[in-house]
């Protein structure tokens, strides 16, 4: 099995509105495939289906299993470790509670996480609502390396915080994805630059891209496709 | 001031009869948005399970621990009635709130119908020990026996789901679930065994509060509309306290049932109008609402 995420055809409609419209693309196992597309194309909704947080109909596989119909719980056990766009940490939880919800089975790496995030240990008692949207996004990132995933599921993990910060999330992510397979939606493309090989790009509920992260050196192909000027 | 001490003192029991009714009811919806209406049924079989085993079970055990059992029984009945609604009821409707809101009533209806089939729509008496229906001596004042079990359960199973859910897995995954079910289940938790959880604790609650109730305040008598009756004041709880939170919940009960204890002696005891005390908890709901709109411990959307 050389894909560790397969979808083919993936339709979904949210209220009426018909959000994907025949989604294809895969996800090779090993690396980092970025997910682009301006606001609204439905990335966030293609992460979702694959969780199986949203009902679609198409196939979609999951580290060499068709998932299309399963709960969420069970697709997530496959191995995956899902970074929300709104990072959903639970704010009436503490930080320790956060991480203790995420622990699957034996394997959690507090050292290493704690190691990326030292913050993360000395504010264990903090109730995570208190957190700043940094430390959130730290804790959400940190909820989905605990275990050592297989596949990452990250959406917009540079959204609203300080460049200084975004950089050091993004070391944090190249790093993870030495081990796991990362399907990364951003829309800081020098962060895309700096993670990703591959790149998919959706406009209006279907993929109009698939290529090479080089293909964002072209101005006119990034202008055309993400209407933003290809130096960003 | 003796009767306002023994006022305050059963308006505390009353109130932590409703806390139990209502603690089980929020912690439902808070988890599920299942505004669960057949928790005056659960409280009702508490009760009527109470009966049966006080009555049934030899008198050779004594009465002291034939009102134990009853109490005992009256839980675990309420429990299991509650695990099996969630899983073969309210599980096929998830995702469809008013459909489980119209089968809770649906059962509700059809269970208190059971009931009085089985057992007639007259009151049954449980007999208790002597000692529960004896008052206690203190400082110049008589406090009924029954009342110190009320508080001492309503503030045994505060501290018990506050641990409960302050401590352990399930029940950090209880809060997390009220917070984000979603975020939950993207966690690789299957939330919904949660439920079913919440559900046993809620009914065992709901049976507890129907043998107490009984034991308590009705006079050792057991009829099939009681849980119906006991609801709707621990639905004006829970709204006051604020969907969900336990906290909230027992601190309206206490309110809830001072405030009716006083109402009903010092107005109604005057004016003969028996029914001041019920009126004016649903007028402590009103002035609540207009103040917090997600009641005390709400929180904001
Ligand atoms: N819960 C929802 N209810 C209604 N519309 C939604 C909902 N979620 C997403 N949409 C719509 O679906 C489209 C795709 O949304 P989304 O997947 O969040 O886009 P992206 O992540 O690419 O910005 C948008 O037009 C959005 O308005
Ligand atoms: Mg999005």
């Amino acid at each position: 099995m050389t894909n560790a995420v397969e979808i083919s055809d993936l339709h979904v409609s949210i209220s009426g509105s018909h959000v994907l419209q025949g989604v294809s693309f895969s996800v090779p196992s090993g690396g980092v495939t970025a997910l682009l597309g301006r606001n609204g194309v439905g990335k966030t909704t293609t992460l979702r289906a694959i969780l199986g947080l949203v009902a679609s109909s198409g196939r979609i596989q999951v580290l060499g299993n068709e998932v299309s119909g399963w709960p969420t719980h069970r697709i997530v056990r496959l191995g995956i470790g899902y970074v929300p766009e709104d990072r959903d940490v639970f704010s009436g939880l503490t930080v320790e509670q956060n991480l203790r919800l995420a622990e699957s089975g034996s394997g959690a790496q507090y050292d290493e996480v704690f190691s990326l995030f030292p913050e993360l240990k000395t504010r264990g008692r903090q109730r995570a609502g208190t957190l700043s949207g940094g430390q959130q996004q730290m804790l959400s990132i940190a909820r989905a390396l605990l275990n050592h995933r297989p596949l990452l599921l990250i959406d917009e993990p540079s959204k609203g915080l300080a460049p200084k910060i975004v950089s050091e999330f993004a070391g944090v992510l190249e790093r993870a994805a030495e081990h796991s397979t990362v399907l990364l939606v951003e829309q800081n493309l020098s962060v895309v630059k700096r993670l990703a090989q591959r790149i998919v790009v959706l406009d209006h509920g279907e993929v109009v891209h698939r290529g090479e992260v080089v293909d964002l050196e072209d101005p006119t192909l990034v202008r055309q496709l993400l209407g933003v000027a290809g130096a960003a | 001031m003796n009767i306002f001490l023994v006022l305050t003192f059963s308006g505390v029991a009353l109130g932590a009869i409703y806390f139990l009714a209502a603690s089980g009811l929020s912690l439902i919806y808070g988890l599920m948005d299942v505004l669960n209406f057949a928790h005056g049924l659960f409280m009702t079989l508490g009760a009527y399970a109470g009966y049966e085993i006080a009555t049934r079970l030899p008198s050779s055990l004594g009465a002291p621990t034939l009102v134990i059992l009853a109490i005992i029984g009256a839980t675990v009945v309420g429990a299991l009635a509650a695990g099996v609604t969630e899983l073969i009821l309210i599980r096929p409707l998830y995702g469809k709130p008013i459909s489980q809101i119209l089968i809770t009533i649906g059962l509700d209806l059809a269970g208190v119908g059971l009931l009085m089939g089985g057992f007639g729509s007259t009151a049954l008496q449980i007999p208790v020990p002597l000692w529960l229906i004896e008052p206690t001596h203190i400082g110049g004042l008589y406090l009924p026996n029954a009342s110190f079990l009320a508080i001492g359960a309503g503030v045994l199973v505060l501290i018990g789901l506050e641990m409960f859910l302050a401590l352990t897995r399930y029940g950090i995954i209880i809060r997390a679930g009220v917070e984000n079910r979603e975020m939950v289940r993207a966690l690789g938790i299957d939330v919904g065994r949660a439920f079913t959880l919440v559900f046993v604790i809620g009914g065992a609650m709901a049976g507890l509060a129907g043998i107490l109730y009984t034991i308590v305040f009705s006079g050792d008598l057991v009829s099939p509309n009681q849980g119906d009756s006991l609801l709707i004041f621990a639905f004006i709880v829970v709204v006051i306290g604020g969907l969900g939170s336990i906290r909230g919940s027992a601190v309206a009960a206490l309110a809830v049932g001072l405030l009716q204890q006083y109402t009903s002696f010092y107005i109604g005891g005057h004016s003969g109008w028996a029914q001041i005390g019920d009126l004016s908890t649903v007028l402590l709901l009103a002035v609540v609402l207009e103040w917090r709109p997600r009641g005390l411990f709400g929180r904001v959307a």
